[in-house]
């Protein structure tokens, strides 16, 4: 009995995973990486939120609502108003602040709980001590398991914390019962109010209410007797608050990372069209004997979809090692600072991972849909002539779909974010590069009609080959094109942002010096009477004190910066990098105050307008006088006058202070002399422009990290397309190298032809990516960049690293198609005119 | 059983190119007609029309008492799994199947069982004298014997029509006269109808009749 097994399946793709094994697995690994990066990014920014929110429910533990003030608190007598209602079963004091920590060590949350009110409500807030009255001695800190192991703390261990300058020594007296990643320290609150300067405020009262009372009815009768910046709200509404910043950065890295994941799917198509229109007679065949069309299409979409599924799968472990490696490396936030003391545990999250797995197969469908389509509808009889394969892509030449997509691209650019989210944005740029790749046929018929002819035969070869078949150089340049113009929009984006960075931090540190106890923290600061110990420093011509606070303008968001300096009303321009006009105050106006760009974007804040701000628990009123840039401070800051936050809060005291030195001073005199006077200072950080600058840069190339390794990741696939579809090209075009070959041209003239096909299609695919990529920034800086960040920038173009970038990737991918196409080269092909196919 | 009536087929360009016009043929089972003509008369075309690979712009082909011309894609293609075998001048057999594999592709496509479509396959392979040559590679075999094949694969399906286009165009003389008579061998013992498209003279004389292609339609002329 004869083996005459085959079946349709067989038949179909049995020429493809044998004749294309190398571009097969070139594919799968395409899918594989556009997965494991997306996935990557997908589980840790998921880990930070989860360990984020199990930390903020730690904190709310039962409680149905939070009265929450500004960081620098309110009067506790409100504490004993609201316990007192009926509707209330239960109330707990907190006070929450963030600490420095003495000899550089960081930060840590400190939260000081009644630990008799909070047991009921919070209990993982009560620390772990075999002496139970440690939670009530004014010295003991309880830690998270987190926190304990960052600073190398066991029990009986003492930390120090800074209260102004000086360092207060605390006993670690045990661990929190909670399970929390965050980095948080528990103490007996009367001990917070006495050690930091505290006393009679609290930040927060967490609240459980008597059992059936309508919750909504309560808040909002609770909410009419706080004072101004104290609300109420559901616990939810902290984390909302805390993610809401992280939300944005966190989307676009999603958003980067199925970059990778779009180019990997062009990298499926080529690679199956290519392989589509090699197989072109065996297909066509199929059909004559009688295969329907739709069985066909099909069955080459399936080979796409077992693409997709080796890739998706691979992808996935991948990912997951990645993941790691990253938080290790980069930390939770990838570097960009918005889960600090987070210690987030990854976890396999088995529907973000059925996403992807979803998304790397979809993506690799996608691409095989095309040319699938092309392959069962292609008329069988003229499709078994050699010679058909110019037909392949004719229907790739139809313009009107590109065209669409840019017309709509273009449109979606202009339209507003939605929820905070550049939407239409990313849907302008994934528009406007469909569009693109669609009309390359025409685009690359274009620019090759006037490419002028070469002078060598191998040369005038090549483009007279890409000029008769610009279906098939379109298909090569799909992935080349959407991986240089996404490479140089990143570029151009990066660049501008790091430039327009670079320009703020000169605008914004005038000064020869600069001083600081600490921006961030609510406990390390400098006294009054430290202030004016600095400014009589021999040396010290003028000094400029900047004092920091936190106010909450809404429940859902981050809290907003409110700063306080000497600022000249009628040119803030000399102390601010003021943007447009601004307005110079006239008698009888409330106090100036200068908003950054965000503050204008979520708050409305427009110059002109008047405002009133929650300030020592009133609202204080101003008008806006101008808006400046700040790349400090994502939130939103409102900066004022230090004379009129003085009056209004008491509060002469300062986070940093800037130092002009005298003519003749010596800069390291002076910083030696600035530490020496003012207790404390060894607790200082004293350091030039020059100093802030370089580690301020050094912060923004590392939170750049992960889109240079995205971006790497999208030029590799691009180069794997090249690779890939110009092999593919070769063994379709096997019997024109033999044909050539017989007629007498040398193996070097061949490989100098496909040499040059290969530098041509890299330079149509070049100046069209730049092109396109220059226009994709745009979008990226004006659109995406300012919903997501609302941020402004300056658009600066790196030309000579595009350049030289652009000539490197001529080289390369001139070389692949050399490399790639050696088998044309080989005496094999000599024979492929005597070939059956 | 197989009819065309006045059928015409012109292809679109610059200027429109009439390639059949009023083409009149009745074949009943067991005809097997030659059919000649110029270079670019459209010898090719007919065999097109007739296997439903292309439409005519006028007129009507009858299969089996079955308008094809009203048959959507799918019919058609079912209509031709079924009932037609081919054999090309390029051979077309797939490189990556073996012989008995290629062989059994119309039994696949049209859900043979795999023991009917094993005994099929034997016995077809038997017939053209490969009978030992099941497990081999295409790339194994001459031009003759890929063209045996063919030939087992156009017909272990028992089609009611077999269209042969040019099939020894590449083959040597010997070669080509053992493939002419195998191929009348088989059709003839399928009792199908035959239609083989020729330029050569000699392997016309190995059908029944003769038909001329011209651009004014069909002509028979005598055959031995």
């Amino acid at each position: 009995m004869t083996a005459a097994h085959v079946t349709p399946w067989g038949a179909v793709t049995g020429g493809a995973f044998r004749a294309n094994a190398g571009r097969l697995a070139l594919s799968v690994a395409a899918i594989a990486l556009g997965v494991a990066l997306g996935y990557a990014v997908q589980l840790i920014n998921q880990a930070a939120v989860n360990e984020l929110s199990a930390g903020l429910a730690t904190v709310a533990g039962d409680a149905d609502l939070e009265i929450r003030g500004p960081r620098s608190g309110f009067d506790e007598r409100l504490f004993f108003d609201v316990a007192s209602r009926d509707d209330v079963a239960l109330a707990s004091p907190v006070v929450a602040l963030d600490a420095k920590l003495a000899a550089e060590k960081g930060e840590l949350a400190i939260l000081g709980i009644d630990v008799f009110r909070a047991g009921p409500i919070q209990p993982g807030l009560i620390g772990e001590s075999e002496d139970g009255l440690d939670t009530l001695r004014p010295d003991a800190i309880f830690l998270s398991a987190a926190a304990a192991d960052a600073l190398g703390a066991h029990r009986g261990d003492r930390i120090a914390v800074l209260v102004g300058l000086a360092p207060v020594e605390l006993r670690v007296a045990g661990l929190l019962s909670a399970q929390t990643g965050g980095r948080l320290g528990v103490m007996d609150i009367a001990a917070v109010q006495d050690t930091f300067g505290r006393i009679g405020r609290i930040t927060r009262i967490d609240l459980r209410l008597r059992p059936g009372t309508d919750i909504e009815a309560v808040r909002a009768s609770l909410q009419a007797m706080l004072p101004p910046g104290v609300s109420v709200e559901k616990p939810e509404a902290s984390l909302r608050a805390a993610t809401s910043l992280s939300r944005a950065y966190r989307v676009n890295l999603n958003v980067l990372a199925l970059v990778a994941l779009f180019t990997g799917g062009l990298l499926v198509f080529s690679t199956q069209a290519l392989a589509v229109v090699r197989r072109r007679t065996q297909l066509a065949l199929l059909r004559v004997l009688g295969m329907k069309r739709r069985e066909l299409a099909r069955m080459l979409v399936a080979e796409g979809a077992l693409v997709g599924t080796a890739g998706a799968m691979l992808g996935l472990v991948a990912g997951y090692a990645l993941a790691a490696i990253a938080v290790r490396v980069f930390g939770s936030d990838l570097g960009a600072g918005y889960f600090r003391g987070v210690e987030p545990r990854l976890g396999v999250e088995p529907l973000s991972a059925l996403l992807f797995f979803l998304l790397g197969v979809g993506a690799a469908v996608l691409g095989s849909l095309a040319p699938a389509l092309e392959a069962s509808n292609a008329q069988p009889g003229p499709a078994l002539k050699a010679g058909d394969e110019q037909h392949a892509f004719a229907r790739l030449r139809a313009p009107w779909p590109g065209i669409a997509l840019w017309v709509l691209g273009l449109a979606a650019s202009f339209l507003p974010p939605v929820r905070g989210l550049p939407v239409f944005g990313y849907l302008a740029i994934a528009c406007l590069l469909v569009g693109t790749i669609m009309l390359m046929p025409r685009v690359a018929h274009a620019l090759l009609s006037v490419a002028p002819r070469p002078r060598s035969v191998p040369a005038a070869l090549a483009i007279d080959q890409l000029r008769g078949a610009p279906g098939q150089a379109s298909v090569s340049l799909a992935a080349v094109v959407a991986s240089v113009s996404l490479m140089v929009s990143m570029a151009i984006m990066v660049a501008s942002f790091r430039q327009s960075v670079d320009d703020w931090l000169e605008r914004v540190l005038p000064a020869d010096l600069y001083v600081r106890a600490s921006m961030s923290t609510d406990t390390a600061y400098l006294s009054a009477a430290d202030v004016e110990r600095l400014a009589a420093v021999p040396g010290v011509r003028r000094i400029e004190p900047l004092r920091v606070q936190q106010i909450r303008l809404d429940a859902d968001r981050a809290s907003v910066a409110l700063l306080a300096k000497p600022v000249e009303a009628s040119d803030p321009s000399r102390q601010l990098p003021i943007v447009g006009t601004h307005i110079v105050p006239k008698p009888g106006d409330p106090p100036p105050a200068w908003v950054t760009e965000p503050m204008v974007d979520i708050y409305g804040f427009t110059p002109g307008r008047r405002i009133e701000l929650p300030i020592a628990g009133r609202m204080a009123p101003f008008f806006v006088a101008g808006v400046w840039r700040d790349y400090a401070r994502q939130q939103g800051a409102v900066m004022i006058q230090r004379d009129t936050f003085v009056a209004l809060t008491g509060d002469a005291d300062a986070n940093a202070v800037a130092v002009w030195l005298a003519a003749d001073a010596q800069l390291e005199t002076v910083s030696r002399k600035v530490v020496e006077a003012i207790p404390g200072g060894g607790n200082l950080e004293v350091a030039t422009p020059g100093e802030i600058r370089d580690v301020s840069l050094t912060v923004f190339d590392r939170t750049f990290a992960v889109t240079y390794a995205l971006e790497a990741a999208a030029v590799l696939i691009g180069l794997f397309g090249l690779s890939s579809s110009f092999g593919a090209l070769v063994l379709a075009r096997r019997r024109e190298f033999g044909v050539l070959r017989h007629l007498g041209m040398t193996r070097q003239q061949v490989g100098a032809m496909l040499a040059a096909e290969g530098f041509a299609v890299s330079a149509v695919g070049l100046a069209v990516g730049l092109a396109i990529g220059w226009l994709i920034s745009l979008i990226l800086i004006y659109v995406v960049n300012r919903q997501s960040f609302h941020w402004g920038m300056e658009l600066h173009v790196p030309w000579v690293g595009l350049s030289a970038l652009g000539a490197v990737l001529l080289a390369l991918a001139t070389v692949t198609a050399l490399v790639s196409g050696r088998q044309a080269m080989g005496k094999d092909v000599v024979r492929a005119v005597k070939d059956d196919w | 059983m197989l009819s065309l009536h006045d059928v015409s087929k012109a292809y679109a360009g610059p200027r429109t190119r009439t390639v059949l016009a009023g083409i009149q043929l009745d074949l009943a089972r067991g005809d097997y007609v030659a059919v000649m003509g110029e270079s670019g008369v459209g010898k090719s075309t007919l065999l097109n029309l007739v296997a439903g690979l292309d439409r005519p712009d006028a007129g009507a082909i009858r299969v089996e008492g079955v308008d094809i011309t009203r048959l959507d894609d799918d019919a058609l293609t079912t209509l031709r799994r079924a009932r037609m075998g081919f054999v090309f001048q390029a051979f077309h057999v797939l490189p990556y199947l073996g012989v008995a594999q290629n062989v059994a592709l119309p039994l696949a496509l049209l859900g043979v069982a795999a023991r009917e479509a094993d005994r099929r396959v034997a016995e077809m392979l038997e017939a053209v004298g490969l009978a030992d040559r099941g497990a081999s590679m295409p790339r194994e075999l001459s031009g003759g014997e890929l063209q045996r094949v063919a030939i087992a694969r156009a017909l272990v399906h028992r089609p009611a029509i077999v269209l042969a286009d040019e099939p020894t165009g590449n083959l040597d003389p010997d070669s080509a006269a053992q493939i002419l008579t195998l191929l009348r061998e088989r059709i003839k013992a399928g009792d199908a109808i035959g239609i083989l498209v020729t330029h050569s003279h000699a392997a016309a004389a190995t059908a029944d009749r003769i038909l001329t292609l011209t651009r004014t339609g069909l002509r028979e002329e005598s055959a031995g």
